[in-house]
């Protein structure tokens, strides 16, 4: 049954990379192999818990041993508007005895009492792992019971690690949503500018920056999924007009779901830089529009758009001349790749690569045509290969997610983290000031040219030429005498005091008087 | 101090929240990290490999050499061995490590399979391309212990695999074994070398992550661990005079070291605090037949000023603390020492005789959330980085120990062994102390506050 789930996740006709492919090729699905000893990267829990985990009032519990949860909680920033449930970390923590005995259900059923009697939660998601899909546990049965038992929904999410990598686990949590969740509540105050945001996680607090000029057009987002969700709101999200996908690669196969079975059409859009923002809200004002919002919505969304592109354009301003020329290594899946060389590019940066490896065949062509053939697009590369086209001097700052940080710094170049871990947000017009405003500061920054500056002396510690002598040589006699004694001598002939001076004596006999040796500090 | 037995207490609960273990994997990859040009290998799926390696870089600040054996759905149903040997073929020819240390995962180990057999079998069929290359096993699952248990079977690894069974031609008198447990840091590792070098003698650190998660920036890129203990050292390891295991978690390892090469041990159940310093110091004196080196008494002296203008800050004070068997008893006994009273003591574990010698008067088998429930009403929380929610919730300042600490910079570089270490310890307290002292208000000292329902003052605590 797992099988069918993921190879129906695999199976997505929205997907662009599906749609490139030939029909016998698609249904083997786009799970490659890993190689043994030569790969990296999260597994399906990992996915399916990010893209559910910012649902703020809803318990996450991850039935498994210890290490999927014990290794990986609070590890990421979305910003919650209330609730702290979220935050909080619960797992099974199945030891050898409940593996051996078969205890696992139980354990796990009881867990979802204790966490609902004691921190009443909107709901429970309950995620399988590795060793507790290979028992077989029956988390669907499991959390039927539960949920009827105690009243509240509990959502089974099938994502056990080895069945691929988070990008499936993405598409699992969007599979949850859709059996579970959407659809499951009948909100009383729908309206003609309802949208749904998919995809989007709050990082950093960053939908904080748009969601204001959404609310300015009146347009109301029902829900955010999963940032900063509420549980409710998301049960609710089949009664909006409009969806918008922000990040295509988590959840779109969910968007176009929701298009089949509720019929709200979708589009993807990002926002990542000036332009793209602008885009989304046409995009968002026009469908709206069509499905009956009223027709000035498209007018007023023209005068915010030319006000803040204005405002944004003369904010930005002050930093071309520093960064026009430098040049951008961009190597990231997390935030659409185009959008940001978009807005840089304005700017006069320029891109010496990019890594296209999340990124979709559309996202690989936007990004030929805005970099033209002087850039390369590469597929990821290998940390040794990226060290050393970084310590060549390649790129002036790296953009890139925490995994390869240290391989900037450690090759003593500027990094700046666009991906889950930053702790600026930069999403919309606001977002994209700020996001150059770090750049600016980040290769400002004077700490470069002193890491830069190599050491005065040599690997086996003796002085090179770049040590600059403490020394000065003004007596051309003792300057042909190298040693250390007679600089030494040279460097102190001219401040010997002559202790026959009487004047010099009176005056410390004076500094001194009535002072006894012994009891010196005693008055 | 109090030593007497205390109580274990396991908390029946369904579910952990907020968990206090980091998995045994993970403590296993740490020690084989201290092993130069090592490189750990988990015996799993990708993702256990991720989260281990993203986690020890949060704590690091660095680049984690840890690789896995990638089994996917299919090779998790059909066996692993082919796994395991494609990913040591591909190490090998991608880094050619010094030593590749296996690490199984809770995955592989509810299938059971007979990982030694596999090894061995791959070792006869492949010996010729993998020649020169350490491969040690360690079992790890996940659904049992935790970071300590971890590193010590990663040692012991290390040690039944590359150590020679049998008593050395040659023994060199200079030369010591130190067995550090996992909670000691870079620093102390530091602190350690020094002082055993200062008495003349030649100390053979296993594992030593002060060489290799020590932060530095190199001039090229290493794939593997890069420094710690070379392999050739450890070979000779049963030619030194003595061993000295430090936490009750290296007790195997040295146990074992001496069954295999016949080199005596001591255990030091902790090196914090003055006393435990004083007899570290007196046996190395006694090993080099050397008197104590000035510089020593002089951290020792600075040690009791330090104890002396700090114990202010101690006295009366209710301290929780959470933490790996061995880190718990050391800081317990730390904060006892200076006559704090450790009115919550949580353990990760529940397997390490140490916990009894805990000077609390119960010990929690559990995880945050037990620490959490019982920490109210305490001046100060211990514990790793995972403490700040029950820290913001209690409103109570958190001193940060352990691993991971994620949100704090310089972890590795922190003394909390030897006199400096106790004394930097004694600062740190004293200072999160003071910067978190509020004035009273007159409604706190009404003496009537008590009287009747107006009640507003803060939770009591013991006076000085
Ligand atoms: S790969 Fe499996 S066992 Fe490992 S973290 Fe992911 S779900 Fe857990």
């Amino acid at each position: 049954m797992l099988k069918d789930k993921i190879k129906a996740a695999f199976n997505e006709p929205a997907c662009p990379t599906n749609r490139a492919k030939a029909a016998k090729e698609r249904a083997k699905g786009c799970a490659k192999p890993l190689t043994p000893g030569a790969a990296a990267g999260g597994c399906a829990f990992d996915g399916a818990k990010i893209s559910l985990q910012p649902i703020t009032d809803a318990a996450h519990l991850v039935h498994g041993p210890l290490a999927c949860e014990g290794n990986s909680w609070d590890n990421r920033g979305s910003g919650s508007s209330g609730p702290d449930i979220w935050r909080r970390s619960f797992t099974t923590d199945l030891t050898e005895l409940d593996i051996v005995t078969g205890q696992g259900e139980k354990k796990l059923y009881k867990a979802i009492r204790e966490i609902s009697q004691r921190f009443k939660p909107a709901a429970v998601f309950v995620y399988s792992t590795c060793v507790t899909a290979l028992i077989g546990d029956d988390i669907d049965a499991v959390c039927k019971h539960a949920s009827s038992k105690y009243g509240l929904p509990v959502i089974p999410v099938h994502s056990p690690g080895f069945a691929g990598s988070k990008n499936l686990g993405n598409k699992l949590a969007g599979n949850a949503l859709l059996d579970h969740v959407i659809g499951t509540h009948e909100p009383d105050d729908v309206g003609p500018t309802d949208v749904v945001i998919l995809g989007e996680f709050n990082l950093s607090g960053e939908f904080w920056m748009v969601k204001p000029l959404l609310d300015r057009l009146g347009i109301r987002v029902r829900t955010c999924v999963p940032g900063d969700a509420r549980y409710l709101d998301v049960a609710a999200a089949h009664t909006a007009n409009v969806t918008m996908v922000v990040c295509s690669t988590a959840l779109i196969g969910l968007a176009r779901r929701m298009e089949e079975r509720w019929g709200i059409p979708y589009f993807e859009g990002s926002f990542y830089g000036i332009t793209d923002t602008s885009e989304s809200l046409r995009r968002l004002a026009a469908m709206l529009v069509e499905r009956g919002a009223p027709a000035d919505l498209i007018e007023r969304t023209e005068a915010l758009i030319a006000a803040e592109e204005a405002r944004a354009w003369a904010r930005l301003e002050p930093f071309r001349d520093r960064l026009a020329g430098k040049r951008v290594l961009l190597n990231t899946g997390g935030v659409k790749s185009w959008s940001i060389v978009a807005a840089l590019m304005e700017l006069g940066m320029e891109f010496v690569g990019t890594s296209v490896k999340k990124s979709t065949v559309e996202d690989k062509m936007r990004v030929q045509i805005l970099m033209r053939e002087e850039a390369h697009a590469f597929e990821g590369m290998a940390p040794r290969d990226l060290y050393a086209q970084l310590k060549s001097g390649g790129a002036d700052i790296m953009l890139s997610g925490g995994r390869t940080q240290f391989i900037a710094l450690k090759a003593r170049v500027p990094w700046l983290d666009i991906n889950q871990e930053r702790i600026h947000p930069y999403a919309g017009y606001d977002g994209t000031v700020e996001l150059v405003r770090q750049i600016a500061i980040s290769l400002g920054n004077p700490v470069w040219d002193e890491v830069r500056t190599p050491a005065p002396w040599d690997n086996e510690g003796r002085l090179t030429d770049r040590h600059v002598s403490h020394f000065t040589m003004d007596d051309d006699s003792d300057a042909a005498d190298p040693t250390f004694a007679a600089r030494h001598r040279r460097k102190f002939a001219n401040s010997r005091v002559d202790n026959t001076d009487p004047e010099y004596l009176a005056h410390h006999r004076k500094k001194f008087a009535g002072r006894d040796a012994d009891d010196i500090g005693d008055d | 101090m109090t030593d007497a037995p205390s109580k274990l207490t396991t908390v029946a609960k369904a579910a952990a929240v907020n968990p206090l273990k980091s998995s045994q994997p993970l403590g296993a990859a740490l020690a084989f990290l201290g092993v130069d040009n090592a490189m750990p290998l988990f015996h799993g799926t990708q993702g256990c490999t991720s989260f281990a390696l993203v986690l020890i870089g949060r704590h690091y600040k660095e680049v984690i050499p840890i690789q896995t054996t990638a089994m996917d759905e299919v090779s998790t149903i059909l066996g692993g061995a082919d796994h395991l040997e494609e990913a040591l073929l591909n190490l090998k020819k991608r880094t050619n490590p010094s030593l590749i240390g296996v690490c199984t995962t809770a995955l592989v180990e509810t299938r059971g399979e007979d990982f030694a057999g596999d090894l061995k079998l791959i070792a006869e069929r492949r010996g010729d391309v993998l020649a020169g290359t350490e491969i040690v096993l360690a079992h790890t699952p996940d659904f049992a212990g935790s970071i300590e248990e971890g590193w010590a079977k990663a040692v012991t690894a290390i040690i039944e695999g590359v150590v020679p069974q049998g008593a050395p031609a040659r023994v060199a008198p200079e030369r010591i074994n130190i067995l550090p447990g996992s909670h000691l840091t870079v620093a102390d590792l530091e602190a350690i070398r020094d002082t055993v070098e200062a008495f003349g003698l030649e100390p053979t650190i296993l594992p030593d992550i002060s060489g290799s998660l020590d932060g530095k920036v190199a001039e090229r890129w290493v794939p593997t661990a890069n420094g710690g203990t070379a392999v050739e050292d450890i070979r000779t390891m049963g030619g030194a005079v003595h061993t000295i295991a430090i936490g009750e978690h290296m007790r195997g390892p040295a146990e074992v070291l001496k069954a295999r090469t016949g080199v005596p041990y001591t255990l030091f159940d902790t090196l914090t605090g003055l006393v435990a310093t004083d007899r570290f110091v007196a046996l190395l004196a006694e090993i080099s037949g050397r008197p104590v080196p000035a510089r020593v008494r002089r951290a020792r002296a600075q040690l009791e000023d330090a104890l002396l203008d700090g114990h202010f800050h101690f006295g009366g004070k209710r301290v929780a603390i959470a933490a790996e068997p061995d880190l718990l008893y050391a800081m317990a006994r730390f904060f006892a020492g200076l006559g704090a009273e450790v009115a919550c003591a949580v353990s990760s574990t529940g397997s390490s005789p140490i916990l009894e010698a805990v000077p609390a008067a119960e010990v929690v088998v559990g995880d945050l959330d037990d620490f959490e429930t019982r920490a109210e009403g305490c001046d100060l929380l211990v514990t790793h980085s995972h403490g700040r929610q029950a820290s913001e919730r209690l409103n109570i300042p958190l001193m940060r120990v352990g691993f991971p600490i994620f949100d704090r910079l310089g972890a590795q570089h922190r003394h909390t062994a030897l006199y400096e270490g106790t004394r930097d310890l004694v600062f740190e307290v004293a200072n999160i102390v003071q910067a978190h002292h509020v004035p009273p208000t007159p409604a706190e000292l009404d003496p009537f506050r008590d009287h009747g329902d107006t009640h507003v003052g803060r939770p009591q605590t013991a006076a000085h």
